[in-house]
């Protein structure tokens, strides 16, 4: 416990840091509400119809599904594929680990416009064969979207297998489990906490992802933040501002039952 | 030897996979783009010497590296001054604190550059509200400009610094300023002569990492900016899809991999990666 507290001048400029960070979070509320069909603060009368326009405009609900059922996807996929490496790099620790965990890691570092680049590529060249699996396909999104978030799967699974305590690994192998014995039934069951933890980051990562998603996509797969590019860039459409007051609520409670969770496995 | 074997073996099985996925997925087309750089639209170093004479490239290359700086100093210096907060206030003030890192860490991108244009665009808040005081007659010109770019990176990246500096702040040995003020130190002394160098180490990694993410950066920029203060990766983007010269983005691109690559071997000459966690 740190003796040594910020005084009042340190907590005046954290304070305006802070809202600083709220303000435009704050700020689409108003905006949400407003009754005109372009972007302003509302003058006297408030107004659901931004709200409605969610539902009742099809293209939300289905950007929505399309989304979730790319982070579905990409998100088992780049968990079982971290999960397997992570695995097999605490288990064996063969030669050039670190060589090759920055080898996966690397998505993470370069620029996502590099990656965004990258991936085009990749899927320009599969449509080429493949029409399916490829550029603007969610087949193609989804594969995409699990190579930008398999890194952060692998450093989650990696951090939880380091607080891992070796001995009773060692324990069970003495004793003559097999390797997919002592993973499945030893070593997973332990870490289970970082794998579930693994799996909503990446489809989160995946939910959320705009700057790859934008180059390899067109027409078709119209993820919900690609859709909300669209409402952005031309002509500014205020039910960007009911989607994103919905977003924040659910971020909101999503972090507040989380800090929960964490408090109450600590008092345990 | 046949354990010694099978070992080998479980971990080729298990970590094959993921490596493979990665080498086709992404080394293989990452080494296409760079082909891209030396083929199109004309074999041979055409793009490259483009990108050293033409006046476009060079100034949203200066243009890039200017906000970068200046995003870079101002996130983290707001960093530090919540990261104090975070890290050694009152559990109370922890909470607080934080809640306004957190929340905005998690929304999306998209979310939060558009909350800046609802705040600072001519019909927005920040404008509608000072003209109706009577402050300004005009909207000011608060967005579609470098103003409004940095502002909104700057509000992306700072949770991003927070992290290496709460990590640098939580392994500093309270013993250490409690004799500095029992020297007899100010606060404000021990502050600045013994709190600030001894969390060098994360004032680096931040600065780093949030230097490195702006120049790369995409979205922010694109909204914010309204196609005016075009950044490198913006310039990227539309020499890909609006002026089809696909052998100058990618020629750029692999000159803003080597630059990334060359800072942050830098990087780790000064911070060991634990440190950035």
């Amino acid at each position: 416990m740190p003796t040594y507290r910020p005084g009042p001048v340190s907590l005046i400029i954290a304070a305006f840091v802070a809202l600083f960070l709220l303000m435009p979070l704050l700020a689409v509320i108003p905006v949400s509400l407003t009754p005109s069909r372009m972007l302003a603060m509302p003058s006297g009368e408030l107004s659901l119809r931004h709200y409605r326009a969610l539902i009742e405009d099809p293209r939300w609900l289905q950007s929505i599904l399309l989304s979730v059922r790319i982070g579905i996807v990409s998100s088992a996929f780049s968990t079982v594929l971290a999960l397997c490496f992570s695995l097999g790099v605490w288990m064996f620790q063969p030669r050039f680990t670190a060589a090759l965990v920055g080898f996966v890691l690397l998505p993470m570092v370069v620029p996502p416009v590099v990656s965004a680049i990258t991936l085009y590529f990749l899927l320009t060249s599969i449509s080429g064969f493949s029409s399916f699996f490829g550029y603007d396909t969610w087949l193609g999104v989804a594969m995409a979207h699990s190579v930008m978030t398999v890194p952060f799967a692998t450093v989650l699974m990696l951090v939880s297998l380091s607080q891992l305590d070796r001995r009773i690994d060692l324990a069970a192998r003495g004793l003559g489990a097999t390797v997919w014995e002592r993973a499945t039934r030893i070593i997973m069951p332990n870490i289970k906490f970082g794998i579930v933890t693994a799996a909503l980051l990446s489809f989160v990562l995946s939910w959320e992802e705009i700057g790859v998603t934008l180059f390899i996509t067109s027409v078709n797969a119209i993820t919900l933040p690609r859709l909300m590019w669209m409402g952005l860039r031309d002509n500014i459409d205020p039910a960007i501002a009911a989607l994103s007051v919905i977003l924040i609520i659910i971020t909101v409670l999503v972090l507040a039952v989380r800090s929960f969770v964490v408090r109450m496995r600590g008092a345990q | 030897m046949r354990a010694y074997l099978s070992d080998r073996m479980g971990a080729a099985l298990l970590m094959a996979p993921l490596l493979l996925f990665l080498v086709l997925a992404y080394a293989w087309p990452f080494l296409g783009v760079v082909k891209w750089s030396f083929t199109l639209p004309t074999p041979g170093l055409g793009q490259y010497d483009a990108l050293l004479t033409d006046d476009l490239v060079q100034s949203v290359f200066i243009r890039t590296l200017r906000i970068a700086a200046v995003v870079t100093v101002v996130s983290v210096a707001a960093a530090y001054a919540i990261t104090v907060v975070w890290v050694r206030g009152t559990p109370a003030q922890r909470l607080i604190a934080e809640f306004c890192i957190l929340v905005p860490f998690w929304i999306s991108v998209l979310t939060r550059a558009f909350g800046w244009v609802a705040l600072l665009s001519n019909r927005g808040l920040i404008n509608t509200w000072l003209q109706a005081i009577g402050f300004i007659s005009e909207p000011l010109a608060l967005v579609r400009n470098e103003f409004g770019v940095i502002v909104g990176m700057t509000h992306f990246l700072i949770p991003f610094a927070v992290f290496p500096l709460a990590s640098a702040m939580r392994s500093l040995d309270d013993r250490v300023l409690l004799a500095a003020r029992g020297l007899g130190s100010s606060r404000i002394r021990t502050f600045w002569t013994v709190f600030v160098p001894m969390t060098r180490s994360g004032i680096i990694g931040a600065a780093m990492i949030v230097f490195v993410f702006s120049l790369g950066f995409f979205v922010t920029p694109a909204i914010l900016g309204g196609g005016r203060s075009v950044m490198i990766a913006e310039l990227i983007y539309l020499r890909i899809f609006q002026s089809p010269d696909w052998g100058l983005g990618a020629a750029i691109s692999v000159v803003l991999v080597l630059f990334v690559g060359a800072l942050m071997a830098l990087l780790f000459r000064y911070v060991r990666p634990k440190q950035l966690i």
